[in-house]
């Protein structure tokens, strides 16, 4: 068995030492470099662009302004492309714009010899801007009268969705029943990979060649055709290792741009290298959201009727939209049950922010925030256990959901709450911390959360795979789905070996995506790859076993159906007599004058399931009242993703997960000037991304049940990590002090209001 | 452009190359000698990727010019490999604990575990927690890069780990 063990990463010797490329490594020291001039206003238009100083600048190859690009509307959204008009991503951005809508929005691009004459270049560019008014908020945004951002979308309102179960007026008249109702509130975050986007591009053969660091190389080949106005095949896209991505590198980032100003001088090498400070405002960022959440409640706790309202806030331009506070919707639907209604309307609402897109858990650790700390408010207004009230009213076991027809196999919540009370010493401590007095006080808080596996029945889900057996018994695996440090190259190829029946080192993955020569997968987002990558590596791992045991039929005339690969040899399973060596037989195969064949494998799998991911975190806290500090003394995560194909490496994805919900809830929040909508902490000084001194030991447990739709048991885990902290750590600080936050982070300017309002102060 | 002559010793082997004076020591290594492990994540000194030690020393060498490295002992990740191609401790513990993930931290962060480990001091979690307080991860939660660095840290001072 090879699935099920903590095998060393088979990328983590080229990173140790350094031989590991990413994009910055590979490009040639003769690339021309590329700047680009953002907006210094929230909302306008470009008058004029005055580019006769920069011009100037020796070294300045072009000058590109908003002006001059091609006016091909296109969507950045990493979803796989739809052929139904009324499913596709909405196409709102142009290479460069005249009508900017965020400070940061992009407005010119310089190309140069070099960095220092590309940015001296962009320094002394002029933009004339008509200034119009602007709005950040989403609530604010939606009221008549408020700055338009796009003449098509009136009140700003991108999309608006909900669905209603059962009847929720109705419900509600039900005699008895205790109204608990607030508002939770979620700030702008940002991934924060250790690398920044960067790209660049050259023409080669009739095409445009793009190196990027990205999670969507098959994605982002579409998104550049359709930028450019050029036919899809004319695109080629390498994606090298990549230093992290989180969901902002699911976008078209500035690959398009990267690729047409290349076209723009005679197809050069041109390099797109964006600074952290561009990376926190003109990339994407994670939505924020206000929710508004009410439940009517009987005394004993049963649900009765739920309503969730949400307004989500998308900034300037569509991106992903829409379906980050859609995901949260169904969570908020399925991970309780009311008796008799639950009702839902959500918005996602265009202001003048920075883009919101995908980041890691799509919508859900907002919602779950939400959700999770209104189920403890619920508690509390109710005078129960906020786990008992939890436990009667979460997902039951055999629950199915009409539309995604995903079931609730196991008793995975009871389980994983039954592991975090163990761990964190539940029952003992939220006794003991009720009640305190004095300015340093304890509390303990948990969260479960839902979470499901890849986008189906949303959009497609499919994944390509090929083999390839080589001279030696080894193969070469290739896949669409990309390595982004989760580890997916090495879970790939444990699976490739243990359907294969040979072992890890021959599995030799191809880490890179290059678009002209790998088959097509969508790549790394929603938690989808180990899950969908696993139908298409074990059906083509069955073909190619198929092919290798016929031609072992051929040699040594046993029947094929008697025969197994075991250890890379071809056993005889009547006899257990070795026939041959996977090794002899590749090589025979090859070479043979009689019947030579190269025997390879490739298939599409095209995956129409998914499955839950659910779990919890259990937090302890220290609360200093007079610093408004919350020390974070205990953190524990615990989840049901189903078998584990590598222990060592999903524990570690947990960590890193624990550590980003560690920073939404207590530290990190990207502020802009009311006044002017400019970014104000957009670098890693003044955002507060955890470091090692913020954190307490992390502890990352499972429960393993086998994912029965699932190829190797397995479902998400990329993902769900980050969920479930930021509520805990805010229900701790509820157990500790008596007072509910509603508004992250948890850093002391928020507490220290709160404090104020309650008393505490 | 003013250029000045930069003589160095770079993993252990004297080297010299002209450089724009403006440059920091973070693209000499880089553009200069292909020393690709110096990874730039900010290039104001927050982040830790670009972390090589000078004469023993942690910087960051995006904030150090290359100019001033004249004369000084520059070590990268590059260098610890051994003769034969053999891994160092540190490098080894990095791979056997899952410390590793995008990789794109690992080199700052090794580098730092070298001046930690060559101290020949023992440390304790909380006092290893500041001392790689410098460098910036965000897919590890650093739990196991502290571990990869613990253990080290013990096993050379002959501690059972």
């Amino acid at each position: 068995m090879i699935v099920g063990k903590s095998v060393k990463r088979v990328d983590a010797f080229d990173k140790v030492t350094g031989r590991a490329l990413y994009t910055d490594d590979m490009a040639d020291k003769s690339a021309l470099i590329a700047k680009i001039v953002h907006s210094t206003v929230a909302h306008g238009y470009v008058k004029s662009v005055d580019i006769s100083e920069a011009e100037k600048v020796e070294g300045v190859v072009k000058i590109v302004t908003c002006f001059d690009v091609p006016k091909f509307k296109f969507p950045t959204a990493g979803h796989p492309w739809s052929t139904d008009p009324h499913h596709q991503d909405v196409s709102d951005r142009l290479l460069l714009t005249e009508h900017v809508r965020f400070y940061g929005d992009d407005v010119v691009a310089i190309v140069a010899e070099n960095e220092i004459a590309a940015t001296q270049a962009a320094r002394l560019v002029k933009v004339e801007y008509e200034e119009l008014p602007f709005v950040l908020d989403p609530l604010e945004s939606m009221k008549d009268g408020a700055p338009q951002l796009f003449e098509d979308y009136p009140n700003n309102i991108l999309n608006h969705t909900g669905y209603e179960d059962g009847n929720y007026e109705e419900a509600i008249k039900d005699p008895g029943l205790i109204k608990i109702e607030g508002w939770y509130e979620t700030p702008i975050v940002q991934h924060c990979h250790i690398e920044n986007h960067i790209c660049y591009a050259k023409e080669e053969a009739g095409k445009i060649v793009v190196v990027s660091s990205t999670q969507i190389p098959h994605i982002v080949r579409r998104v550049i055709g359709q930028a450019l106005g050029i036919p899809w095949g004319r695109v080629r896209v390498i994606k090298p290792y990549i230093g992290g991505g989180f969901g902002n590198k699911q976008d078209a980032l500035y690959e398009p741009l990267c690729a047409y100003l290349s076209t723009q001088v005679g197809g050069r090498l041109v390099k797109l290298d964006v600074s952290r400070e561009e990376t926190f405002v003109s990339n994407r960022v994670r939505h924020p959201i206000k929710f508004h959440l009410t439940t009517y409640a009987r005394e004993d706790g049963t649900f009765v009727a739920r309503r969730m309202e949400g307004f989500s806030n998308q900034g300037a331009y569509t991106s992903h939209g829409h379906g980050i506070v859609a995901k949260g919707a169904t969570g908020f639907r399925q991970l309780y049950q009311s008796e008799l209604a639950t009702k839902a309307d959500v918005y996602t609402v265009f202001t003048n922010c920075p883009v919101a897109g995908a980041m890691r858990g799509y919508g859900i650790p907002q919602a779950m925030f939400a959700l999770e700390s209104h189920i403890e408010d619920c508690a509390k207004a109710l005078g129960l256990d906020p786990m008992a009230i939890r436990t009667k009213n979460m997902m039951p076991v055999g629950f199915v959901d009409g539309f995604s027809k995903n079931e609730n196999y196991f008793d995975s919540l009871n389980q994983v709450i039954e592991k975090g009370k163990k761990y964190i010493d539940w029952d003992r401590k939220f006794a003991e911390y009720q009640n305190q007095t004095g300015p340093i006080r304890r509390g303990v808080g948990m969260a479960i959360f839902w979470y499901n596996t890849a986008v189906w029945p949303i959009s497609l889900e499919s994944c390509s795979c090929r083999m390839v057996l080589n001279q030696d018994g080894s193969i070469q695996l290739q896949l669409g789905e990309t390595e982004i440090g989760q580890g997916a190259d090495t879970v790939f190829s444990q699976m490739a070996a243990e359907t294969l029946g040979i072992g890890m080192d021959k599995v030799h993955i191809i880490s890179t995506q290059d678009t002209d020569l790998t088959p097509y997968g969508t790549g790394a987002y929603a938690s989808r790859q180990t899950y969908i990558g696993g139908f298409a590596i074990k059906q083509t791992a069955l073909i190619l076993k198929d092919k290798i045991l016929e031609y072992a039929h051929y040699l040594c005339r046993m029947p094929k159906f008697d025969l197994d690969i075991i250890d890379g040899n071809v056993v005889h399973l009547t006899t257990k007599r070795t026939l041959i060596s996977l090794e002899e037989l590749a090589t025979t195969a090859l070479y043979s004058l009689e019947r030579s064949e190269h025997i390879t494998a490739e298939s599409t799998y095209q995956c129409k399931s998914n499955a839950f991911s659910l779990g919890c975190a259990f937090a302890e806290v220290e609360v200093d009242i007079p610093l408004c500090k919350v020390k974070l003394l205990n953190l524990i995560n615990v989840h049901d993703c189903g078998q584990l194909i590598n222990p060592q490496l999903a524990e570690a994805q947990v960590h890193g997960g624990m550590s980003m919900a560690i920073g939404f809830g207590l530290s990190e929040q990207l502020l802009l000037d009311p006044k002017t909508g400019r970014p104000l902490n957009n670098n890693l000084l003044d955002y507060k991304l955890s470091t090692t001194m913020d954190h307490p030991h992390l502890e990352a447990q499972f429960v393993e049940n086998f994912e029965p739709t699932s190829a190797y048991g397995t479902k998400a885990l990329g993902e769900p990590p980050a969920v479930p902290g930021a509520p805990a750590i805010r229900n701790a600080v509820l157990n500790a002090t008596g007072v509910a936050i509603n508004k992250l982070p948890l850093n002391p300017h928020n507490l220290f209001a709160r404090f104020k309002e309650e008393g505490l102060l | 452009m003013q250029t000045q002559l930069v003589k160095c010793t770079i993993n252990g082997k004297h080297t010299e190359t002209v450089v724009d004076v403006r440059a920091s020591l973070t693209d000499m290594l880089r553009n200069d000698y292909r020393l690709t492990s110096v990874k730039k994540g900010c290039e104001v000194g927050e982040c830790g990727a670009c972390n090589v030690l000078i004469d023993g020393e942690c910087f960051n060498s995006c904030i150090y010019l290359a100019v001033w490295a004249d004369g000084k002992n520059i070590r990268t990740l590059e260098g610890l490999l051994g003769e034969n191609g053999e891994l160092s401790d540190i490098q080894q513990a990095f791979i056997d604990e899952a410390a590793v993930q995008c990789g794109f931290c690992t080199p700052g962060f090794i580098m730092s575990a070298i001046e930690i480990l060559e101290s020949g001091k023992l440390y304790t979690r909380d006092e290893l927690r500041k001392l790689l307080s410098g460098h910036l991860c965000r897919c590890t939660g650093y739990e196991n890069i502290l571990n990869a660095v613990e253990k080290t840290m013990k096993r050379r001072l002959g501690i059972e780990v």
